[in-house]
């Protein structure tokens, strides 16, 4: 008998109950409109998507992986079921929803008639979550932005405390650095991923020496510095709206001027892009402007806020990985080569990048869904993993946590010995401090 | 029953019912969309922009135009090559032409009858090669129902039965109303199937052009 995987052992902690038909049927008649009505119906099969898909890709070309294959017999078998489906076949919505798509739409991009596949696998996480089918750890990451409004339910005085000893930490590098909590009229609400003050507090102490030297007006909101909104890959519509809501109530109790998130890819498509839609703006567009950090960083350089030392640009050879929220789903690929370029000598492009880019497999949660799922994380990214290594490339920049960590993974499995970094991380070592910001006795 | 009775029945009752089937089934469908939109859809409307909708649709509209086609320049080609006979051949046919001129005393510009004849043949060898590319590309066969083998035959029926009539196959009389009765079937199945993408084709694209061009600059083709 076959060993069973880490992800049939998980399947098997669902909880079996019947499953509430009534319930399904409604949620996908409201969910149903003009757009996914025309999407299921006019699919011609043509297989076109599969070239595109990299879980296709990565898994030796399995005709199931491929994009309309996997909405046929998701949202395709929900709806010419009218929502009269079983437990197993939920089961298997959710290794196709949540294990097999990443949500990165670079398939709607080959697509001849534009269908877009990423739209309707995350409803299909939604109809699976109004059944409790949902990876644990996105349910516990939900709950806790339901609770307190960050993924870790860290209370404010935890987030102060980091900061606090970040900025002492930060002060022996560039004099006067500080961390402003809850400042009004500032250009900046600094929204981060909670991964930060938990795990890469050092990220904190990077922007905040980014932000002094160039003498940046900026702020942390205490109830709003959580930008990320894993809600939304858990398919629970409610909760990411409020997450998303949060950061821009924050922004205007605050008088912030703008938004500004961290190196973070799904907190820019939460934020800028789907969060005004969860959130209930008719227009869909966010009531304060939302800036990714990458944006901020070229604008320093290019103003000359933020000077480089050329002496310390890096001369290994260096890629860039585009995460699909910042490139394809952000429209920011432009503007990081051009801080490349600035900081680095030997810079190899990956075969498909910008809009083009492949995920790098950690993408639309399944990095925070945590250890059991690295086997499949590892296997979807198999061709990032290929590409990386065709560019010859040591060191790999990536500023997104997930495309981050995953890399980091890929390369330890996949043994590509690469050093992945921040831009941050980059611009702090090469920036050029200012001689009245010096730490004294230096 | 008299095939000449039956005949004539298919280009007189028959054709003007599906002909206003055709058009009135269009029409119903885009009213039913565009009621449900206004409700469910508003990100359609929100980012509306004729500079990133023409472009998402111009490119497709173009053989090898997206990086997608190009990825696959054969099947693009025989897919242009099927699309192309398949508009035009009818449009462009003498005896179809003639028909109109005897009917409403107006016609269309005809292209002479060995050009229409090698645009089937070109036709039809598409259709083939679509077909094959079905059931041998892995990719394509899984996703295949019958339905989908059903309405590619039901689409070549026309043009290969219209070829046999005009090279008067024996029997001469059958193959012209199978010719007449399939190309009036299909039109029925445009507005209630996948094909209505011939309609349909251009608000999706305009779509996806709105939502990754207009929000985010991100080219889809």
């Amino acid at each position: 008998m076959p060993q069973k995987t880490t992800e049939d052992l998980y399947l098997e902690t669902f909880e079996k109950r019947p499953v509430n038909h009534k319930a399904l049927a409604d949620l996908v008649s409201a969910n149903l409109g003009a757009r996914i009505r025309t999407w299921l119906d006019i699919c011609s099969r043509c297989g076109l998507c599969a070239q595109s898909c990299f879980v296709y890709l990565s898994n030796h070309r399995d005709p199931r992986l491929s994009p309309a294959y996997k909405v046929k017999h998701t949202l395709g078998e929900f709806v010419r079921r009218k929502g009269r489906v079983d437990q197993a076949f939920l089961e298997k919505c959710y290794e196709t929803a949540w294990l097999h798509c990443t949500l990165c739409k670079r398939c709607s991009l080959y697509c001849p008639f534009g269908i877009d596949i990423a739209t309707m696998l995350s409803l299909v996480r939604t109809l699976c979550h109004s059944q409790g089918i949902v990876p644990s750890k996105l349910a516990f990451f939900t709950e806790n932005c339901a609770k307190s409004g960050n993924h870790m339910d860290l209370p404010p005085e935890e987030l102060a405390e980091t900061c606090n000893w970040m900025s002492e930490e930060a002060s022996e590098t560039v004099a006067g650095v500080s961390m402003p909590m809850d400042k009004e009229d500032t250009e900046y609400l600094y929204t981060i991923n909670p991964r930060e003050p938990v795990f890469y507090p050092q990220d904190l102490a990077d922007a905040a020496m980014i932000f002094t030297v160039a003498g940046e007006n900026w702020t942390f909101g205490s109830r709003g510095w959580d930008a990320t909104n894993l809600p939304m890959f858990a398919g629970d519509r409610k909760v990411a709206g409020k997450q998303a809501d949060n950061i821009y109530q924050e922004a205007k109790r605050l008088k912030a001027k703008k938004i500004l998130i961290t190196e973070c890819g799904h907190a820019l498509r939460s934020l800028r892009y789907e969060g005004p839609y969860l959130a209930g703006y008719a227009d869909g567009l966010p009531p304060v402007p939302v800036v990714h950090y990458v944006e901020l960083l070229y604008e320093y350089l290019r103003d000359g806020r933020i000077k480089l030392d050329p002496a310390k640009k890096l001369k290994e050879p260096v890629t860039y990985q585009d995460p699909c929220n910042v490139s394809r789903n952000g429209g920011i690929w432009e503007v990081p080569r051009k801080i490349i370029s600035l900081l680095c000598e030997d810079f190899r492009d990956m075969a498909e990048n910008r809009e083009y880019n492949h995920c790098c497999g950690g993408g639309g949660g399944i990095l925070p869904m945590g250890p059991d799922y690295r086997p499949r994380r590892m296997l979807n990214g198999r061709l990032k993993a290929e590409q990386i290594r065709q560019t010859g490339a040591k060191v790999v920049i990536a500023p997104c946590h997930n495309c981050f960590d995953q890399v980091r993974d890929l390369s330890e499995h996949y043994e590509l010995g690469v050093k992945v970094v921040s831009f941050k991380e980059l611009v702090v070592h090469q920036m050029i401090v200012p001689e009245n910001l010096q730490p004294a006795g230096e | 029953m008299d095939p000449n009775g039956v005949y004539l029945f298919l280009i007189g009752p028959a054709l003007w019912f599906s002909a206003t089937f055709c058009a009135a089934g269009f029409l119903a469908r885009l009213c039913f969309l565009y009621g449900m939109s206004l409700g469910q859809d508003k990100v359609f409307y929100n980012h509306q922009s004729f500079y990133w909708g023409s472009r998402s649709i111009a490119h497709w509209l173009v053989p090898w135009g997206s990086v997608s086609y190009r990825t696959q320049p054969v099947f693009t080609f025989f897919l242009f090559s099927f699309h192309l006979t398949l508009l035009a051949t009818p449009i462009f046919c003498s005896a179809h032409n003639e028909l109109l001129e005897k009917a409403f005393g107006f016609s269309l510009w005809s292209l002479p009858d060995t050009v229409t004849d090698a645009m089937t043949v070109i036709l039809l060898v598409s259709g083939i090669f679509l077909l094959v590319r079905r059931l041998v590309r892995p990719e394509v066969r899984a996703l295949t129902g019958v339905w989908d083998y059903v309405l590619l035959a039901l689409t070549v029926l026309p043009f290969a039965s219209g070829f046999a009539a005009y090279h008067q196959a024996s029997p001469y009389g059958l193959w012209t109303i199978v010719h007449v009765a399939s190309g009036e079937l299909l039109l029925v199945l445009l507005p209630l199937t996948k094909l209505g993408h011939v309609v349909l084709f251009f608000f999706t694209r305009a779509f996806i052009g709105f939502e990754m061009g207009t929000r985010r600059g991100t080219r889809t083709w």
